[in-house]
């Protein structure tokens, strides 16, 4: 492992420790982790004393990062190596205008203007709106026809172009434009007084919170050598699963929704509410929005909470185990689920699939079990046994995780730990020079954040990747000769953030 | 006279029926659901509004709100309801009143194909596809009540001196009709298991995608005229189901407009306890039923003489 420096999960380094290599090397080094069962946690671009330089965070069992100055251009490792660094050669790309030399799908990712004001690798005129404005990958023949659908959708959902290149029912091709919700988090969280920082974190994806808020969170609390007491760790745990819990059950209904099936969609969207009522119990937010602040949590949770809590879940649960029977032993649903939107274990591992979506193929990844975080390192992992990649592994996983979740909130609320005071949002001293990659198991998988400062502690680069920016290709790659007619379906079971990946 | 007031009955009738669907599926899944006179208030909705139409689309997108919803009233004149004589009967009015309920579809996909929008294109694909297998069934039921019955015409067939009954001599092979025409029911009418009434994801869609761009009184029509075929098949599966016939016509009213409560119920129910199929299964649900009459028809071969 030369040229890579081992880090921990949230815990800060100076930057004058990560290896700074050249060019060929980092290639070098990259190409030969990944190919070795390595995956990319970050990779990204940033300006540092007037140079470009590029950074990357990877993971086997263990975090690396490396790091190494370029020029306009570098080699592309998309085509040669690996997909994995697929679209975050293109991010860099669009953020700091350097080109990746020989990228097989050279295309902007969310429509914008560079950091940097260089010129435009894409050659883009961003001052013409962005609907219609790119090209697409085109199948050609007199059976094939395109359907194009959005950015404007039915239904209340966010805004995403997909292109489908179809021969009758079956699509050949599907193709993904996102970016109509960018709204430039990375560029704005490094000009903003620290005190906004969580909450414009929370807002980055709305379903993740949490998730985000919380990497936010450890990262700033490892530059300011902050100290999260054990109360305040139990409380964000249980918040993030029941995030995860809401999220699952609410993806359930909607999948059951999908196929026409229709009690287990009431049903689980009542419970859906159930638990963001539960968040709100804790902190008065049913998203979980105020809950998390640099040093711990913002609200107590007392004897009161617990209670609540804990009856809840009680007469929730055997309501969740008989509803998930219902719709997974329904013969329609299963005919439905079985054998749609197939992922192979092989093109999950090159795509690096992330969360639920990455476990239904097989990969087991889950960082609160390889990077624990909080209380998850004396918290038992889940296993998950259905992992044929389809639509049905999906939506088993998640009713697996839902019911561990469940055992996780219940065993915490067991511990007798508590907050001795809630925290309130201060102005930290950060550590100069130094960088911070936080890890954290959201509902959809792994959120990261990268926090890079200055001499003077102020904050240089602030880089999230939230799981989506992983897994939108594997929904393309779910839909390779399937009927069209089983996109929403698929869709939803992956159920990916466009916010959460046009920042 | 009697047959223009049991008419107007039913088409003032038609609209509240979808409601019943709607009930029944709310009670299943534990909710409330839309009220019963929900359907009413969405047409006086419509009807008050303007239409929008799409400048790449000509009169033939205008044309098929109308000529479906003409096709789908026709269909009422034609069957007797609640015991009473239908408006028109000649011999062989089974045959047109069928290629009229064609017509309706032609103009419906050929207004949807207007409209140069890949989804409409699909989706009348689906339709012109799917209602081309139905046809199958449909037909083999003709075939099959013109041996049974020796006639050509609904009038005949459910209200004459020997109308096609339960009780009848050849009662027992109505039992795999009224599957057959439960299972072309849901079909034609787009409901579940083989489209989503309610689904908002165009992809999947069959009928509801082909009208995606109409709106206004011309939606107004088009709802309207799938009620009506909606009760028409209801009004058909209501006879062969009910075989007693009573002297007072107040009663016979009466059982009938219950009857066909309760065929609605029973696609409620339907809708309530399966998913939808995948859409290359959808052929195959149909030709099953088509397999049922054809068997029932086979039977008639030997035993009914």
């Amino acid at each position: 492992m030369d040229n890579l420096l081992q880090i921990g999960n949230g815990e800060a380094v100076k930057r004058s420790a990560i290896p700074c290599v050249d060019i060929e090397t980092f290639g070098a080094v990259l190409s030969g982790f990944v190919r070795n069962n390595g995956y990319i946690v970050q990779f990204f671009a940033y300006k540092q004393d007037g140079r470009n330089t590029l950074l990357a965070v990877v993971r086997n069992e263990k975090l690396y990062v490396t790091s190494c100055e370029v020029g306009a251009t570098f080699p592309s490792l998309t085509g040669m190596v690996n997909e994995k660094f697929h679209l975050f050669e293109r991010e860099i790309a669009e953020q700091y205008g350097i080109k990746p030399t020989a990228h097989p799908w050279l295309k902007m990712v969310r429509y914008h203007k560079n950091y940097q004001g260089s010129e435009d690798v894409f050659g883009n005129d961003y001052n013409e709106e962005i609907p219609g404005r790119y090209d697409y990958f085109r199948v050609e023949g007199e059976a094939i026809h395109e359907v194009a659908v959005g950015p404007v959708h039915a239904g209340i959902i966010e805004p995403g172009h997909f292109r489908f290149q179809c021969a009758g029912e079956e699509v050949l091709h599907l193709e993904i434009q996102l970016g109509y919700q960018h709204r430039g988090v990375e560029k704005l969280l490094p000009s903003v007084p620290q005190k906004r920082m969580p909450i414009i974190c929370e807002a980055i994806a709305g379903d993740t919170a949490i998730g985000h808020n919380l990497c936010c969170c450890q990262a700033l609390e490892a530059l300011a050598g902050l100290a999260v007491d054990p109360g305040a760790k139990l409380v964000r745990t249980i918040a993030l699963e029941l995030e995860r819990i809401a999220n699952h059950l609410g993806d359930l209904g909607a999948l059951s929704g999908d196929v026409a099936f229709n009690p287990p969609a009431a049903y689980f969207g009542r419970m859906r509410g159930d638990f963001l009522n539960l968040l709100q119990v804790l902190c008065g937010n049913r998203f979980g929005k105020g809950l998390v602040r640099p040093g711990g949590v913002a609200f107590v949770m007392g004897e009161e909470q617990r209670r609540l809590l804990s009856a809840k879940l009680d007469e929730i649960t055997p309501e969740i185990e008989h509803v998930c029977d219902l719709l997974f032993s329904a013969h329609t649903v299963q005919a439905r689920f079985e054998h749609t939107g197939t992922v192979s274990r092989q093109m999950a591992e090159d795509l690096g699939l992330v969360g639920y979506a990455g476990r239904a193929c097989g990969i087991g990844y889950d960082a609160r079990v390889v990077f624990p975080t909080e209380c998850y390192a004396e918290l038992p992992a889940n296993t998950n046994a259905m992992t044929n990649g389809d639509v049905y592994s999906r939506a088993t996983v998640r009713r697996e995780e839902i019911m561990h979740s469940l055992s996780l909130i219940r065993l915490l609320l067991k511990k007798p730990d508590t907050t001795e005071e809630a925290v309130m949002m201060t102005e930290n001293t950060l550590a100069g020079d130094s960088f911070v990659v936080t890890i954290n198991e959201g509902w959809r998988g792994e959120v990261s954040h990268c926090v890079i400062t200055k001499s003077d502690g102020s904050i240089l680069r602030y880089k999230i990747k939230d799981p989506s920016f992983h897994n939108w290709t594997g929904l393309a790659m779910s839909l390779r000769n399937q009927e069209i007619s089983d996109f929403p379906l698929c869709n939803k079971s992956y159920n990916l953030s466009y916010c959460g990946f046009d920042l | 006279m009697e047959s223009l007031v049991s008419v107007t009955l039913a088409l003032l009738l038609a609209p509240l029926f979808p409601g019943i669907i709607n009930k029944t599926k709310a009670f299943i899944a534990s909710k409330k659901g839309p009220p019963l006179l929900m359907k009413y208030y969405t047409l006086a909705k419509l009807f008050r509004k303007g239409s929008v139409y799409s400048t790449s689309s000509s009169y033939v997108f205008k044309l098929g709100p109308t000529v479906s919803f003409a096709a789908a009233l026709m269909a009422l004149l034609f069957i007797p309801l609640a015991g009473v004589e239908p408006v028109f009967a000649f011999h062989g009015d089974v045959i047109v009143l069928f290629y009229i309920m064609g017509i309706g579809r032609f103009f419906t996909i050929a207004a949807a194909l207007d409209t140069a929008s890949p989804f409409e294109g699909m989706g009348a694909a689906r339709e012109a596809f799917f209602s081309t297998l139905a046809e199958a069934t449909i037909f083999t039921v003709l075939i099959l009540f013109f041996r049974m019955n020796g006639s050509l015409s609904f009038a005949d067939y459910f209200h004459g001196d020997n109308p096609i009954s339960l009780l009848g001599p050849a009662g027992s092979l109505l039992l795999l009709v009224i599957v057959a025409m439960f299972m072309v029911l849901l079909t034609e009418n787009s409901r579940v298991p083989v489209d989503d009434p309610q689904t908002h994801l165009e992809l999947t869609m069959i009928h509801e995608v082909m009208i995606l761009d109409h709106s206004g009184p011309d939606l107004a029509l088009i709802e309207l005229g799938a009620f009506y075929k909606l009760f028409f098949y209801s009004a058909f599966l209501t006879h062969l189901i009910q075989p007693f016939s009573f002297s007072s016509s107040l009663v016979q009213g009466l059982v009938f407009y219950a009857v066909m409560a309760g065929v609605y119920v029973a696609v409620g129910i339907t809708e309530s306890v399966m998913a939808r199929f995948k859409m290359n299964l959808v052929p195959k649900y149909i030709l099953t039923s088509f397999t049922l009459v054809f068997f029932a028809a086979i039977l008639t071969m030997g035993f009914v003489k």
